[in-house]
Formats: structure tokens, sequence, C-alpha cells
């Protein structure tokens, strides 16, 4: 992506350049909104929704979201499930282990805040944007399969805001380094 | 063979377990001390006991309690295998020489109760992060990672 972000960088400051700089965004936000390979971090009953909308009756594949096991083939890390603090480290080394660009969502109450292991839970990562930098929420428990659809549209209207021209600043408020220690996460109201 | 006739199978197998054997809710249940847990696991493996089912604990306040369930294929017929433990100085003899199905789950009391198993082959945490703290079944865990639920909820 260096190469992306300096030649974006560069046509910014060009005379006349934003003109190419839009065309170019047109087509790297097309080609990646709509080719949003994702990563099943299904980690509790979250993922049987996740699976369920891979499968015919809903076709993930329709929207260009294809589950892959390999965290260096995705663009997108959906984390279906609860994430105690034994597995947020591995969580967190397979979103590290993804290139760049990438999203996340956040599927199901227990990854956006706990849910319902928010109170008297010694093990509960309350949230998974403890460590990582979700981009979409959904609710739900479970969330239908729709509801994940839906989550894709809205990230793919997000990426189509996105510019290789700001990318470096655009994103770096998302690829922060998120040292953030998962075991030592206390949530917060 | 039902629970009235493993009853009398036992007595007349092994009359020194006899006394400790009752049933309770039609099920089976052999109450024995620390000290002699290992020789009556042996007696009920040799009576065709040759299934661990679960091994779990329960906090009595004052002591641990090991809960084990032993299953028979032979027999079809399933008994508790129990033993109290001291607060203090918790150890019990380990049953993975017995039934290899004991070593996770001995493992996992571990973890979560801090009973340590004697002569256990690989005796570490399981559940939870291996720099973890404390053992959360216990009913006086504290730790500042849980958030107490309010009354309204």
């Amino acid at each position: 992506m260096a190469f992306v972000d300096s030649l974006g960088s560069a046509l910014e400051r060009a005379p006349g350049g934003g003109i190419v700089l839009t065309s170019i965004d047109a087509l790297m936000d097309w080609s990646r909104g709509h080719s949003l390979w994702a990563m099943p971090m299904g980690t509790a009953c979250c993922a049987m929704e996740l699976i369920a909308a891979s499968f015919s009756k809903f076709d993930f594949d329709r929207l260009g979201t294809f589950p892959r096991p390999d965290p260096r083939h995705v663009d997108v890390m959906v984390v279906a499930g609860t994430v105690t603090t034994k597995m947020a480290p591995a969580v967190k080394r397979l979103w590290e282990q993804m290139p760049d660009p990438k999203w996340c969502i956040a599927m199901g109450n227990c990854a956006v805040s706990g849910g319902i292991f928010y109170y008297d839970s010694y093990s509960v990562v309350r949230g998974v944007d403890e460590f990582l930098p979700v981009d979409v929420y959904i609710c739900g428990c479970p969330p239908r399969p729709e509801s994940l659809m839906d989550a894709v549209i809205q990230l793919r209207a997000r990426i189509a805001t996105e510019s290789i021209g700001s990318t470096t600043e655009h994103r770096a408020k998302y690829i922060l380094p998120f040292d953030a220690d998962p075991s030592q996460g206390g949530g917060g109201e | 063979m039902s629970i009235e006739d493993l009853r009398e199978h036992l007595c007349a197998t092994y009359p020194d377990l006899c006394p400790l054997f009752s049933i309770e809710f039609g099920d089976g249940t052999l109450a024995v001390q620390v000290g002699r847990l290992q020789a009556a696991a042996a007696d009920l493996k040799r009576l065709g006991f040759d299934r661990l089912g679960m091994v779990t604990a329960v906090d009595r306040g004052e002591t641990f309690e090991m809960v084990y369930r032993l299953q028979s294929r032979e027999h079809r017929v399933g008994v508790f295998l129990k033993c109290p433990v001291p607060r203090e100085d918790p150890r019990v003899p380990s049953l993975v020489a017995f039934w290899p199905a004991a070593d996770w789950q001995e493992r996992e009391v571990y973890d979560l109760f801090g009973i340590v198993f004697d002569g256990h082959p690989d005796l570490r945490r399981i559940m939870l992060p291996e720099d973890a703290e404390g053992h959360p079944l216990r009913k006086d865990f504290v730790s500042e990672r849980v958030i107490p639920r309010p009354d309204y909820i």
C-alpha cells in the first residue's frame, strides 16, 4: 500500500491531479467495497449466523463477501462472538497478519460490548474495540444474517468515502498501534 | 443392573466400601476421605466402571468437595465418587492413572478451583490465560476485572 499512498499524496499536490485522483478513488473504492473477503473470526454462537449468511439462502457471495480462513487473503475481519481474555491475543495477532487496507465488523452484543457477559465475568473482553479498530457494529444476540449483510453494505458506503489521497492520514485514525493489553482491559461505561 | 443391584454387588465384593455407599434421588454415591480416594477408585475400576464421565468440584465454604462421575458399560449404571478436600492446602491424588480422561478435567478443576492433583503428569491452567491470577469459581474470588451486576438487572 505504500506505493498507492505515495501516489495519492503526489497526485494531491500535482496541478490538476485532483481529477485524476477522484477517478482513481472511484475505481479503488468500487473494487475494494465490492470484494470484501471476510475473515470468519467465529468465537461463539454468532458464528452460526455467519455460516448461515454464507450459504445459499442468504448467499453472502453476491455481495462479493467470501469467507477465507487465511488472514493474508482477507479485507474484513468479522468478529462473531464472545472474545475471552485468552482468545484476545490470538484475535489481535490474526488482525495484525491481515494486509492493509483492512476493516473490522463487530458482530453481536458480545463483540460490541461484552453483551450478557459484561457484568460478573472474570474472563470476557468487554467489546473487541478494546484492542481492534471496529468500523461497523451490529447489535443482536445473535444478529440475523440480514444484519450482517446490511453491515457489509454500510461498510461499503464507508469505503466509498475513502480517498487514496488522504489515505495515510485518514487511516492513521484506524491503524493505531492499539497497544492496549486486552488482559488488562477493565471495560468502562 | 439397577442401583440396588449395584449396592449388593459392591457390598459383596468390597465390604469395607459398603457403609460409604448411599442412594439418593435414585443415584448411587460413594463418599470417601482423601486418603482412601485412590484405593476406592481402583476398586470401582475393577468392579467394571471403565468410563470417567466428568470431574468437577464444589465450594462448600469450609471445604471443597471433589465429584467424579463414573460409568460402567458392562453394568449400564453410573455412580458418583465424592471426596471432601480441606480448603487450606487442597491436595487430591490424581486419577489419571486409572482413567486417562481425567487429565484435562483435573486441569480444569485445578484452573478454576485451585485444587492440586498429586501425580498429575501436566498440571497447568487450561481455560484461563497462563498468567491469570486466582481461581474464579471459588466463592471468595475477587478480581478487579469483575464488574458487579447492579440490582436493577
